[in-house]
């Protein structure tokens, strides 16, 4: 990509605790990365890497336990974490909306799915109820449910149906971005295959950004533009799909790449990354991959590896980067 | 080939479903089934949510009997196991892998407890420090070592694959012939559940372990098993190498579900028409059960079933294949699910 394009969304040094009674959970530690505009951009990592905290600190759904302790995160120029209420009543779903994993499950059982719908236009637009309800129609034609569906109860449509009316929810406001976290890891891979196709047709007609999580690997190869490999809370590697598939630069990266059965090419044995994540509270200093890592040395352990720049849009923590033939 | 070790024979299992304030219908979900399994070999069972693997898998641990059919272990119908003292002999033969390691191991005790109960109940001939050792044995062989690190832990403070490994030492303690594993790695993440797939296939190698294999996951299916049997709405569609049915998928509904299942390594992207309407599982089947979902349905598809029909070492239950031998010749290319990008 040689032209410069327009950064939607901007994560500059995000850090997020969680208190815990041992102390503080280092979450996220230090999250840098931006959007662009049109993007379709994957965050992926395994359980309790950060992913979904990073999604949380976007919409500012943090609860409880969870705070930013650092870092800034801008949208389209405007830093997020300073919104007033209102700012951030208008910023939620207008201009940012996200799709949560089980979502299909979160709506309400005893409404229609057109009301569900229509309460999320009316909350942001003053419209006469008719115009809504035709907003809410359209809606449901854009992710392929027949419009007379519209007074069906959530129960009386399938898994797939229900995430797609969802998506219908999120996309209700013509946001500029749209979170998908793990939209499709409860449903069956057909589902998940009309799911993905139609986020993808949708995205090229409205133009809207995606930020995709999950840690299924060889779906976002698929579908991504550019992924972000997170572990304990940092990140590994930044990186455009082709050059992943040409080989990862990060070995953690590479480990995981490596570890998903495939279905085409000879078979051969796989191996799986040994170890586990060191605790997040009283983190080991330098590289937190170094228990794991086939390829550490003892300067791993002076100070956490910095997101450097390899290549074209591709950045990768560590100091001893995997390097490809000729390089 | 040679004996069996497992064979289900022609197996129905209907659950009873009330319909309204009397009516009663049954859930087909398993709809005549037949397969085999040979010694120390490794078979999928793969499908979607519902397609009924899980409830075969039950099956063969008689934790439901079958409406109608008969399984074969080692030559004898366990529906004849009735006493509890020959259901106990059976169960050290057939064990069972469940796919929740957070909901399957009793967190009140110590791993070395869990493991070691089994032991003693089934050998109760042996003396404490003999469990002990034989506990110390079963943790080194899932790859707990060394042992002392884990067997005093409680299962919260082992990691998911740990786990895992827990429940396969238990299952190892009886010195089981078969092992049923039901989406044991579903739960894992995809760099720990490799791991756990190495040890199964290890386990098969070094104690001559014969498997079921239950996933929904088509790539770990050809990573694990020789053979695999495609579920579809209760029936079996398609059978044989796992190899052949992947890089050359026969049965329609097969052809689906490697087409969506996502492959970034695969030359060519491939685009499908994917309805999502599952049949009713309920009341005469008269038809074939992918018909409404079938690009190729025609009209006897949908007025009569499917039987087996045999392609090379492949049984495929598609009228298309009734006289056919290869795909080409029912105008289906899967050319393109075997290039390497």
């Amino acid at each position: 990509m040689a032209e410069k394009r327009e950064v939607l969304l901007s994560v500059k040094d995000l850090n997020v605790r969680y208190t815990a009674d041992r102390g503080q959970v280092q979450a996220v530690t230090d999250v840098n990365f931006e959007i662009h505009r049109g993007e379709f951009f994957g965050l992926a990592g395994e359980s309790g890497c950060g992913k979904s905290t990073v999604a949380f600190s976007i919409m500012q759904l943090l609860k409880g336990a969870a705070h930013i302790s650092g870092g800034s995160i801008e949208f389209a120029g405007k830093n997020v974490l300073a919104f007033t209420k209102e700012e951030l009543r208008t910023f939620r779903w207008e201009k940012s909306s996200m799709v949560l994993q089980s979502a299909m499950n979160n709506l309400n059982p005893v409404v229609t799915i057109g009301s569900q719908l229509m309460d999320a236009i009316l909350a942001h637009e003053a419209l006469p109820k008719k115009e809504a309800v035709q907003r809410a129609k359209e809606l449901l034609k854009l992710v392929n449910i027949d419009e007379n569906r519209i007074k069906a109860y959530p129960h009386e449509l399938s898994g797939g149906m229900r995430q797609r009316v969802v998506i219908a929810m999120a996309l209700a406001l013509k946001p500029d971005l749209v979170i998908f976290d793990e939209p499709t890891t409860a449903l069956d891979v057909v589902v998940q295959y009309n799911i993905i196709r139609r986020i993808q047709e949708l995205k090229a007609k409205m133009g809207f950004s995606v930020l995709f999580i999950t840690h299924d690997l060889p779906l976002m190869l698929e579908m991504c533009d550019r992924i972000a490999i997170m572990y304990a809370g940092r990140m590994a590697e930044i990186a455009p799909v082709g050059d992943l598939l040409e080989g990862a630069s990060h070995p953690y990266t590479s480990g995981l790449l490596q570890a998903f059965p495939s279905l085409v090419g000879p078979r051969k044995p796989l191996k799986g990354i040994m170890g586990s994540v060191p605790d997040l509270i009283t983190p080991p200093p330098g590289c937190l991959f170094y228990d794991r890592c086939a390829y550490r040395q003892k300067d791993c352990l002076s100070a956490p590896p910095p997101l450097e720049a390899v290549g074209e849009n591709h950045t990768c923590a560590c100091y001893h980067r995997l390097k490809k033939e000729g390089e | 080939m040679g004996n069996p070790v497992i064979k289900f024979d022609h197996v129905k299992k209907h659950f009873v479903k009330r319909q309204g304030l009397f009516g009663k219908s049954a859930l087909k979900a398993v709809d005549n089934v037949s397969f085999e399994i040979q010694q120390g070999e490794i078979l999928a069972v793969v499908g979607e949510s519902g397609c009924g693997k899980s409830t075969m898998a039950k099956m063969l641990c008689k934790v439901y009997d079958p409406t109608e059919g008969s399984i074969y272990v080692n030559g004898t119908d366990i529906s004849s196991y009735k006493k509890n003292k020959d259901v106990a002999k059976f169960r050290k033969e057939v064990q069972m892998i469940f796919q929740d390691p957070f909901g399957s191991l009793n967190p009140a005790h110590k791993a070395s407890y869990i493991v070691g109960r089994a032991v003693e109940l089934h050998y109760p001939e042996l003396s404490k420090a003999e469990v002990k050792a034989r506990v110390v044995e079963l943790f080194e062989t899932v790859g707990l070592t060394p042992a002392a690190d884990f067997m005093e832990k409680h299962p919260n403070q082992l990691s998911g694959g740990q786990r895992q490994r827990i429940v396969i030492a238990r299952a190892l303690a009886v010195k089981p012939s078969i092992l049923v594993a039901d989406e044991p790695t579903s739960m894992l993440d995809v760099s720990i559940g490799i791991d756990i797939m190495n040890l199964m296939i290890d386990l098969q190698k070094k104690e001559g372990l014969t498997y079921m294999y239950i996933t929904h996951n088509l790539a770990s299916a050809r990573y694990m098993a020789d053979r695999m049997v495609v579920m579809y709405a209760g029936n079996c569609v398609e059978q044989g190498a796992t190899d052949e049915i992947i890089a050359q998928p026969l049965h329609p509904y097969t052809i689906l579900l490697l087409s969506s299942t996502p492959e970034p390594f695969r030359e060519e992207k491939i685009e499908i028409y994917a309805s999502e309407n599952l049949p009713d599982l309920t009341g005469e089947m008269n038809q074939c059960p992918f018909a409404e979902r079938c690009p190729k349905a025609t009209d006897r598809c949908r007025r009569e079933k499917p039987e087996d029909y045999r392609v090379g070492g492949r049984l495929v239950k598609c009228f298309l294949y009734e006289h056919a031998a290869t795909a080409e010749e029912v105008g289906i290319d899967v050319s393109i699910y075997n290039k390497v990008k």
